[in-house]
């Protein structure tokens, strides 16, 4: 398998990540798309750092991309069930004041 | 067409593409190609289904195959470590996070709509596909790779020296553990339920 294949894979990771944060109105679903293009830029991280002669570059950045989608997940659950408490609803479009 | 035949629909399709992605694999690379094509169909199937479902809580389970395709892609790739660390971190973590999210909300059921994803994947579909079919006609080998390609070396061992060695990683290490405790300690902040939430009692103010 050349790199071409993981590439294909990736970019129709990312194409899903972002019709699922477009095409949804619920901001879990916002959450779920951030985390298929996260996992997408993975793969080209792992992909390109197993085809360029090894070495353990590649792997740290998808370690680093992993650490930040743990903090961004955490955060984002906090936000999420507060913008829940303000508003009562998790439509993105409604969330529309800073405080209420 | 009622909403059964929908989902039965939609099923078949994804089955049958899983199963014929998983044949043109194993007729064009052998057992490596298989396996490429059972993750593949795991990460983008998974993927598919999550847009799909009507349901929050299916679309969770469903981001589980397409975390978990991905972990199988790490470990064709030679970096076992990061599978171990993508299963650990995604499947028992954030997607237990989601769950929470989940379950501590009340989803709107009928949101799902079928023109706006059918439009949304036509458009960014399209979108994308024509940036990929710019790019193929560049090709990846003018700006990659090595000429061959030698068993992966890595092990779990040398991520961690890397991190602790001075002159590798160890401050993007500090840093990214101080945005972590950070993050935490924030989200534990923002979530916290605030005393006015609660219905004063008597002899409390």
């Amino acid at each position: 398998m050349g790199i071409e294949a993981y590439l294909f894979v990736s970019v129709a990771l990312f194409a899903l990540g972002i019709i699922c944060i477009v095409s949804r109105r619920n901001i879990l679903y916002v959450l779920m798309g951030i985390e298929m293009i996260l996992n997408a830029s993975s793969i080209n991280f792992a992909a390109f750092n197993r085809f360029n002669g090894g070495g353990i570059d590649g792997q740290m950045f998808v370690i680093f991309i992993i650490i930040l989608a743990a903090a961004e997940a955490a955060v984002a659950l906090a936000i999420v069930l507060n913008v829940f408490h303000l508003f009562h609803s998790v439509k993105p479009s409604e969330a529309d004041l800073l405080r209420e | 067409m009622s909403e059964l035949n929908r989902q039965r629909l939609f099923y078949t399709v994804l089955a049958f593409l899983a199963f014929g992605s998983a044949g043109k694999g194993l007729l064009e690379a052998g057992v490596e190609g298989l396996m490429f094509s059972i993750f593949a169909s795991l990460t983008l199937g998974g993927a598919a289904v999550c847009i799909w479902e009507r349901s929050v809580v299916r679309s969770a389970f469903a981001l589980m195959a397409t975390f978990l395709g991905v972990a199988g892609f790490f470990l064709i790739l030679g970096s076992d470590f990061l599978a171990m660390a993508q299963v650990l971190i995604y499947v028992g973590g954030v997607l237990a996070l989601l769950l929470f999210g989940v379950m501590l909300t009340k989803p709107d059921l009928n949101e799902r709509s079928l023109p706006r994803i059918g439009a949304a994947t036509a458009l960014i579909g399209g979108g994308i596909a024509f940036l990929v079919s710019q790019m193929v006609g560049v090709g990846v080998k003018t700006w990659a790779m090595a000429e061959t390609l030698e068993e992966p070396t890595t092990k779990a061992h040398d991520i961690g020296i890397a991190f602790l060695d001075p002159k590798q990683y160890v401050v993007a290490f500090e840093l990214a553990a101080f945005l972590l405790t950070v993050a935490l300690v924030a989200a534990v902040y923002i979530a916290r339920r605030r005393t006015e939430d609660f219905t004063p009692e008597e002899g409390q103010v």
